[in-house]
């Protein structure tokens, strides 16, 4: 669009035409106070903040709905207009409960901050404020009326945001009210968006109203630890008896991937870490009985039992089984001291995604796989499988987004009528377990159209749907676990051919990260297959034989035959998440980390209390590549962080740190410029690496960045800014293969989480907000329980 | 729910002259209303339905209209004017002599469910004022005497 020339405060501004002109002086660093305006909202123009003086016109003109024009000339702050806003203010302030000293939104306000800007602390009223008390419309959700100051952002946010449409407007001019969906409380996602967008405190929250005050919390911008989707969200903390106590989640520096967007999870599902359940002490089996025990016996104890079976039994008696939660620096390090410490290539974890199929078709090639943000940006988007309003809500919250402010198209190809088929320009109601066969038919294969018709259905609205998905430019195609194997090849081929970028969905946090570090028996990081030479086998592996090892199943079958020796289990739940029967784990000395006694913990031989990912540094990636840091918010007395247990038991075993984490200068063995061999002449490769990307050798073995030095130098597609990362930024990251082998990771291995909005695999089990709020939504016939069933008893399913 | 066969043929007609459906909503509210009273719960849902929208929705709109009502009143519905115009002309000695008569306050209903009384804001009939509205009509040039005829006139009425 042309250009526009206009004046504000005797500034000379160029504008695209059509932008507003409180964005217009925005983006010219002149503030315009607004209180109903939103960024990325419909217009309202109710509140009046906004008034500026333009010239030419009579009154007053609100900035928040007024349009550049050429040659306009505004003055943002002049008697007139103070005048103006400060008469507002008072209008504002005169039924204002003004109980600032025990609001949550005290020293966070924006009428606050108003209020001290233009001074209209004083009140000509005489009249008695209108009253009404505190109202809680659901578990999350909390009402206080008279704080409300009508600038319908929550409104808004709830209906064209979220697309949940819980909240309305009653009655008419001041005796108007914010009401909630179901007359006297609320039915809805329960996202808490209306609570972090309202001006004021007349939203709060169930889980910090009058828990704090802002200004006693420290703020730490991590990333959520739930769903793959990779948001970020401030952890507001507090000094507690146990450590550090996360009292708030929020976003609202808009800072992450996710905008202001936060879910259920990201916002308040953090209660698990103050969990009564939580261990603070580790625990070893005496006489049949978990009992606590020191950290120095427990290690001892499971360096001893390692090396018992790698005596008796050889390496292939062991088993390892990785986690989806853990950060990248910790996966890569389990894997590395699997195959390095004990010599094994058993090694798996709870897979919930064919990255390797994707990885493998994808062959390489850049710029192939899409970041979360290219989803807000995108002209057209595919979605086959998957429901990305109950699994990952961001991603659905970044679609809706797109098709509202963007128009962009979204194609919907699922079995259900998921809610996202409401934004779709095209919705394609597919036989269930059919996704494969529609993508063999999108590939060219008509035939394979016979079990994806149905009623709702008919061949010919599928052969429009493909030839106008061939039309498509700068088409993202995302796609759940329904596909796997030959069906993601098909997918990509059809897909690369028209310069798609592609998401895999996977599910929890960094299930990305487990696949990209290799947590496989059959591959390495970056899906090297173990079968052939790599630069691993350069550097460090070339002691381990290059045959695959036992997977989660087999290695549950090795067990119930009496041949696994010992199974080394770091944050996962195999027993609940992969239905494994406990018996088959009685004749392995089972070594469990983990932050409750999970279905596995308690049968383990010994359990390690960690660290979860708000209590920790390190780097998630999420479903779709995006890299970012994890900063350390919370802190619980007496745990440890993975990193540092699996470290200290390598230590244990006798074996040399240094080789297993590169830090103290001299990292990896390929160094010291020896004066023999395929080395020589070289000095340390790691060392050279760490000063071209000036980076200073680390100097603890516990410290992940120094693992994370390894992974951006030998790891494919990690190679991303450094600088960005420590900012706080996701940098996507390439998925690239080092050779490209196919056939890789079992399919029939992938079993998805399957949670949904308000559940989140064993971490929900530990939230209360979350089981508050699951049990509030599920109907009553879901709780009744088999007879024998102990709500005391808080795992599982 | 369905409505009077009279009413669904008035709604099939009325859609057809609008570009989206909800703008319908609101003068079917009006005639939903007239037939049942007062906009029950099945109504509201039934027209949101209707007309897609959210049950919320409708009840935002009706809450704006103080036209529109989700409690029943009386079969006659006495509206009197007490603005600047019918008061200068002794509109609040009307009000009062209907509270009187009719043994009610204002927003209440007769026991017997015939009347309702409320005080309301300027009807646009200030040429004849002090005026008032019984249902969709309108009473002008009240006088105590015309008040009372009006009254006895509507309960012989309702004896027969
Ligand atoms: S919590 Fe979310 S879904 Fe519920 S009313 Fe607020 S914005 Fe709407
Ligand atoms: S509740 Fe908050 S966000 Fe909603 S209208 Fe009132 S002040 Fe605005
Ligand atoms: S969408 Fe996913 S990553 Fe974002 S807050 Fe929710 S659970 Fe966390
Ligand atoms: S911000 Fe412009 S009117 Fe509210
Ligand atoms: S003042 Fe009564 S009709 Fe106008």
């Amino acid at each position: 669009m042309a250009d526009i020339t206009l004046t504000v405060d005797g500034k000379k501004l160029t504008v695209p035409a059509g932008t507003l002109l409180i964005e217009a002086c925005k983006g010219a660093g002149i503030e315009v106070p607004f209180f109903c305006y939103y960024p990325n909202l419909s217009l309202q123009g109710a509140c009046r903040m906004c008034l500026v003086e333009i010239e030419k016109m009579p009154k007053l003109q609100t900035a928040c709905t007024t349009l550049v024009a050429e040659g306009m000339v505004v003055t943002t702050e002049s008697d007139k207009v103070k005048q103006a806003r400060k008469s507002m203010l008072e209008l504002l302030l005169a039924n204002h409960p003004l109980d600032c000293p025990v609001c949550d939104a005290g020293g966070e306000c924006e009428l606050q901050d108003m209020t001290f800007k233009y001074g209209a602390a004083e009140s000509k009223f005489m009249d008695l404020k209108n009253h009404r008390d505190e109202q809680q419309w659901s578990p999350v959700v909390y009402f206080d009326r008279p704080r409300c100051i009508l600038c319908y952002r929550c409104i808004r946010v709830c209906g064209e945001g979220m697309d949940v449409w819980s909240l309305g407007i009653q009655n008419r001019g001041p005796s108007s009210i914010i009401a909630p969906n179901k007359e006297d409380h609320l039915e809805c996602e329960e996202c808490g968006m209306c609570i972090d967008i309202c001006p004021v405190g007349a939203l709060t929250s169930g889980a910090y109203r009058y828990k704090t005050r802002p200004w006693e919390m420290k703020h730490v911008g991590t990333v959520c630890t739930h769903c793959g989707d990779g948001c970020k969200t401030t952890l507001g903390v507090r000094r507690a008896d146990t450590g550090m106590q996360i009292v708030r989640g929020d976003n609202r520096d808009k800072s992450g991937i996710n905008g202001e967007f936060l879910c259920i999870k990201g916002r308040y599902a953090f209660d698990f870490a103050h969990h009564p359940e939580r261990l603070p002490q580790p625990l070893v089996k005496r006489e049949g009985k978990l009992v606590p025990t020191t950290w120095e016996q427990a290690f001892d104890l499971i360096a001893k039992k390692f090396q018992d079976a790698l005596t008796s039994d050889g390496p292939t008696s062991i088993g390892v089984i990785g986690s989806n939660h853990t950060s990248n620096e910790e996966n890569y390090l389990l894997q590395k001291f699997a195959r390095l410490v004990l010599g094994t290539n058993n090694i798996d974890h709870h897979r919930t995604a064919d990255f390797p199929a994707f990885a493998s078709a994808l062959a390489g090639k850049q710029n192939t796989t899409a970041s979360m943000r290219d989803v807000f940006s995108a002209p057209a988007v595919l979605l086959i499988g998957n429901d990305p309003t109950e699994q990952h809500p961001l991603l659905a919250w970044q679609i809706r987004s797109d098709v509202r402010l963007h128009r962009a198209k979204l194609y919907v190809v699922n079995s259900s009528a998921i809610k996202l088929h409401r934004q779709a320009t095209s919705f394609a109601q597919i036989v269930s377990g059919s996704e494969g066969n529609f993508v063999q038919f999108l590939a060219g294969n008509d035939k394979a159209a016979d079990s994806v018709v149905s009623p709702n259905l008919t061949r010919e609205a599928l052969t429009t749907l493909r030839d106008a998905l061939k039309n498509e430019s700068g088409l993202v195609i995302i796609f759940g676990s329904e596909l796997r194997g030959a069906d993601v090849k098909a997918l990509v081929d059809f897909g690369l051919a028209q310069g798609a970028k592609f998401i895999c969905l996977g599910d929890y946090a960094n299930s990305r990260g487990a696949a990209d570090m290799g947590l496989y028996p059959d591959m390495l990081p970056g899906y090297a297959p173990v079968l052939t030479a790599t630069r691993y086998h350069e550097e460090w592996l070339d002691e381990i034989p290059p045959i695959p090892g036992m997977n989660l199943l087999q290695m549950m079958d090795a067990a119930k035959n009496g041949k696994l020796k010992a199974l080394y289990v770091v944050g996962s739940n195999p027993i609940a998440r992969n239905n494994i029967d406990p018996f088959a784990l009685s004749k392995s000395f089972v070594i469990v980390q983990d932050m409750f006694l999970t279905e596995t913990a308690s049968i383990a031989d010994v359990v390690l209390p960690v660290a979860n990912a708000y209590e920790k540094s390190g780097t998630y990636t999420n479903t779709s590549g995006d890299v970012q840091m994890l900063k350390k918010a919370g802190e619980f007395a007496g745990v440890r962080n993975d990193f540092e247990c699996i470290v200290r038991i390598a230590a244990r075993m006798g074996y040399d740190v240094h080789k297993l984490v590169p830090f103290g200068g001299a990292g990896t063995r390929a160094d010291m410029g020896q004066t023999r061999g395929a080395q020589s002449g070289e000095s340390d490769r790691h060392a050279v690496w760490l000063a071209s990307h000036n980076l200073e050798p680390k100097m603890s073995p516990y410290d992940p960045t120094a693992m994370l030095d390894e992974i951006q130098r030998l790891v494919p597609g990690y190679d991303i800014s450094r600088l960005n990362l420590l900012a706080g930024q996701d940098v996507h990251s390439q998925l690239v293969q080092i050779t490209g082998a196919t056939g890789m990771g079992d399919p029939a291995l992938i079993m998805p989480a399957n949670d949904s909005l308000f559940t989140s695999g064993t971490l929900g089990k530990f939230s209360d907000t979350l089981n508050t709020v699951y049990e509030r939504y599920s109907p009553p016939h879901d709780l009744e329980m088999a007879a024998d069933y102990d709500p005391q008893v808080r795992m599982g399913g | 729910m369905k409505f009077s066969d009279q009413l669904e043929q008035r709604f099939a007609t009325m859609v057809t002259h609008y570009p989206t459906k909800r703008s319908v909503l609101v003068p079917m509210l009006l005639y939903i209303q007239d037939e049942l009273g007062s906009l029950t719960e099945e109504a509201i849902h039934e027209i949101a339905q209707r007309v897609e929208l959210s049950d919320l929705e409708v009840r935002n709109v009706i809450s704006y209209y103080s036209m529109l009502r989700t409690r029943a009143v009386g079969k006659y519905n006495f509206q009197i004017c007490t603005n600047v115009s019918c008061l200068l002309r002794g509109a609040e000695d009307i009000f009062e002599q209907c509270k009187k008569k009719l043994g009610v306050g204002n927003k209440q209903t007769t026991s017997d469910g015939l009347f309702y009384l409320e005080e309301v804001e300027c009807i646009g009939a200030c040429s004849w004022a002090p005026a008032m509205m019984m249902n969709y009509e309108f009473v002008e040039n009240l006088t105590a005497a015309k008040i009372d005829e009006l009254i006895e006139g509507l309960k012989k009425k309702e004896q027969q």
